[in-house]
């Protein structure tokens, strides 16, 4: 609806910072080529306006979103933000643009580019938080449980209600090496860190065995008749395989012979 | 003997149960000095190296028997190393597993020791260790013991969330040459009672808030493919009625991996039958998600399935007289029956033609799968622009790309000819079968 002009939006990386882009496009009544985070320096030939935080204009943007269009659009712009897609900051203003002309009905609008290509993203973005919650792994550390994860969207702020409330009782940490933030839980205290950095301590022997007896478990469980590679990979992509218990080497005793049980070099995780 | 070795041999024994869903019940909370939670839709935290699901801690109490069911590789008469597991060492071992997120919780099954009473009370008591002393509110999975006093298993139901009786073959016949110690009765009497009182404490707990839950995720079994000679049709038309009459959550096939000769069996090396297994998981999703009957899928005349197409591929080309389907207009449960068209994205099309007709590249978005359903469908009366209709092409489009390719090797698809011939009564002829690609076809690519 707003003309499109040959200008960039620079904000500060925050949801209000963003929701003040938003104000901004409707104050100007334009739609920008590009928002960029202030951590990313871009090279553009595009003029760059620099949009301060401000609480107020944020605080406006983020009340009207549930009255004007919906509380499921506020859920989803929410969660579109945690994505990593380049174009995501984009993709928001546009999305809200739509949302403030046509009100709820924009959920519906599902075979629209814009809507289409935001849930793709939310649906990429939830479904790695799935994921997170079925492969994190833990280890005790005198009673104190870490992992370490290498999502590609801000998975911690989707999976924190599930692991608070599973470990209720523990004391545990999930750091999220991609992003350098964590989920702390301490005292039946949950709180998200930033900017920090994480490496796990050297596992006790107590920890070493409960990790062999799952590997060894998971060795077992599988039926040699029904080998079947493609279809675990499918289920369980490659790139989480580096940080799970069943595909790390024991230091002390690296076996050739769980290699070939597996089918698989667990030494050589790769990317994909 | 050390935990490793037992761990090794109860896993070993327990493998070829096929159910291990941990799906059914949200349990968010319970006490704050306890450890756990369940989500409805379930979670997988592994996958082995066959692909399938390691969802949890799937273990035998002891795989010592008094039985000797000829399929079960823990049968008296065969010669395996044996252990036992004490309560205590399976409480600890799923309450470690569970803190370091391995597992969503414990499948408990075991062979008969002493007697089906006393081995039901072992397994009793271990859940009890689990729920009451560790406050363990995560997934519990209990195999009922077949002959184990009723209100053993109404302990049993309390403390578990979902309790599995099997079925383990799909008629009295194979019942009896296979397993002599196990009757249809014997199996499906406990089921009945377990669905009577599933029901029953369904009342209780909307008249009393503090009413135990029983199995509050169900009843599921389970049944070998491929050790008896039943058909595809008996054994579907045996699962409706389990879904029905009993209202079982799930029924799980298992395809029959030998383990050892045994002259009334498939010898050993044969291969297990995975693609009719398959097939058997589609038409099981078909009756339960898509609103098929069993008699729609196969029938009397058609017993087993088609080893080249799906099970619905299959039948829409039995029903031409059912399309083209026009996609802005057609109910739900239309779209549901189109070739490429599944639950999300039929819920998908309803969703989205409120705002807008529909037209081809709007179907790619909402994630159709064009290759298929183009033959089936209309868009605003439309038929998709450039589609040429020839039978070898639907053929093609509507195969897995696998089948595609061993049927190349096997002399092409000038020998399948079925929209030539149509007979006087005006309907297609069955298609052609080839029932010795079975075997080799690979399966579950991605498909399921």
């Amino acid at each position: 609806m707003f003309n499109g002009r040959d200008v960039v939006y620079c904000y500060d990386g925050s949801y209000d910072g963003l929701l003040c882009c938003v104000f901004e496009s409707f104050v100007r009544q334009e739609t920008p080529v590009g928002i960029t985070a202030g951590t990313q320096e871009q090279l553009t030939l595009a003029e760059v306006l620099n949009v301060p935080t401000n609480q107020e204009k944020a605080a406006r943007v983020a009340a009207a979103i549930p009255q004007k269009i919906s509380p499921r659009s506020e859920e989803l712009v929410k969660i579109a933000f945690l994505t990593f897609g380049e174009d995501k900051d984009l993709l928001i203003l546009k999305y809200l643009q739509i949302g403030f002309r046509v009100g709820a009905a924009v959920e519906n609008m599902l075979a629209d580019d814009t809507v289409n290509a935001l849930n793709k993203a939310i649906l990429h973005c939830t479904n790695e938080a799935h994921r997170m919650k079925q492969f994190i792994r833990f280890s005790d550390f005198d009673g104190y449980l870490a992992a370490v994860i290498e999502p590609k969207n801000k998975v911690i702020p989707l999976i924190a209600d599930h692991f608070t409330d599973r470990y209720r009782n523990e004391n545990f940490l999930i750091y999220d090496e991609t992003h350098r933030m964590a989920l702390v839980y301490h005292s039946h205290r949950a709180e998200i860190v930033y900017d920090i950095y994480f490496e796990m301590p050297a596992a006790s022997a107590e920890e070493e065995r409960y990790r062999e007896l799952w590997k060894s478990f998971y060795d077992t469980i599988a039926i040699k008749e029904r080998y079947n590679p493609r279809c675990r990979m499918t289920m369980m992509p490659k790139r989480y395989w580096k940080h799970m218990t069943e595909f790390s080497e024991n230091e002390f005793a690296p076996s050739k012979s769980r290699t070939e049980a597996i089918g698989v070099n667990p030494s050589l995780p790769e990317n994909n | 003997m050390d935990m490793f070795e037992k761990l090794k041999i109860l896993g070993e024994s327990a493998k070829y149960d096929a159910s291990c869903t941990s799906s059914g019940v949200d349990r968010k909370g319970g006490a704050s000095d306890g450890i756990g939670s369940a989500a409805s839709c379930g979670l997988c935290h592994s996958f082995a190296a066959d692909g399938r699901c390691i969802s949890l801690l799937k273990i035998l109490m002891t795989n010592f028997c008094l039985f000797d069911c000829k399929y079960c590789v823990n049968r008296r008469s065969n010669d395996v190393p044996r252990a036992r597991f004490t309560p205590d060492e399976i409480a600890d071992l799923t309450i470690n597993f569970y803190r370091r997120n391995y597992i969503e919780g414990l499948f408990l099954s075991s062979g008969i020791i002493q007697s089906p009473d006393y081995t039901c009370e072992q397994m009793i008591e271990a859940l009890s260790l689990l729920r009451n002393k560790y406050k363990f509110y995560g997934y519990i999975h209990a195999k009922t013991i077949p002959g184990a006093d009723p209100e053993l298993i109404n302990r049993l139901g309390t403390l578990a969330d979902r309790i599995s009786v099997n079925i383990e073959l799909p008629s009295q016949k194979s019942l009896n040459t296979l397993a002599p110690d196990k009757s249809k009765s014997s199996i499906l009497l406990p089921m009945g009672h377990i669905t009577n009182k599933i029901r029953q404490n369904s009342y209780e707990i909307v008249k009393y808030k503090a009413a135990p839950k029983f199995a509050p995720a169900g009843q599921s079994t389970q049944m070998i493919i491929g050790a008896t000679p039943d058909t595809d049709f008996q054994i579907l038309r045996l699962s409706e009625a389990m879904y029905g009459k009993y209202r079982l959550k799930r029924v799980f096939y298992s395809a029959y991996v030998p383990v050892g000769d045994q002259k009334l069996l498939p010898p050993a090396g044969t291969k297990p039958p995975l693609l009719r297994e398959h097939r058997l998981y589609q038409a099981d999703w078909l009756l339960r998600f898509y609103g098929f009957k069993a008699e729609e899928i196969l029938d009397e005349q058609h017993q087993e399935f088609n080893p080249l197409l799906d099970p619905k591929c299959n039948w829409a080309l039995h029903h031409p007289e059912c399309f083209p389907v026009e996609i802005n207009k057609a109910p739900y449960e239309m779209l549901l029956r189109v070739p490429g068209i599944g639950v999300k994205s039929a819920q998908k099309i309803v969703t989205a033609r409120r705002q807008t007709k529909l037209d081809y590249p709007d179907l790619r978005k909402l994630g159709v799968v064009l290759k298929r359903a183009n033959y089936f469908i209309l868009c605003s009366g439309k038929r998709a622009e450039g589609l040429i209709v020839t039978e070898t092409g639907i053929m093609r489009q509507l195969m897995s790309a696998s089948a595609v390719k061993e049927l190349e090797q096997k002399g092409g698809f000038e020998q399948l000819s079925f929209f030539a011939q149509e007979d006087s009564a005006g309907k297609f002829p069955a298609l052609p079968s080839l029932p010795t690609v079975e075997d080799t076809v690979k399966c579950l690519t991605g498909e399921m």
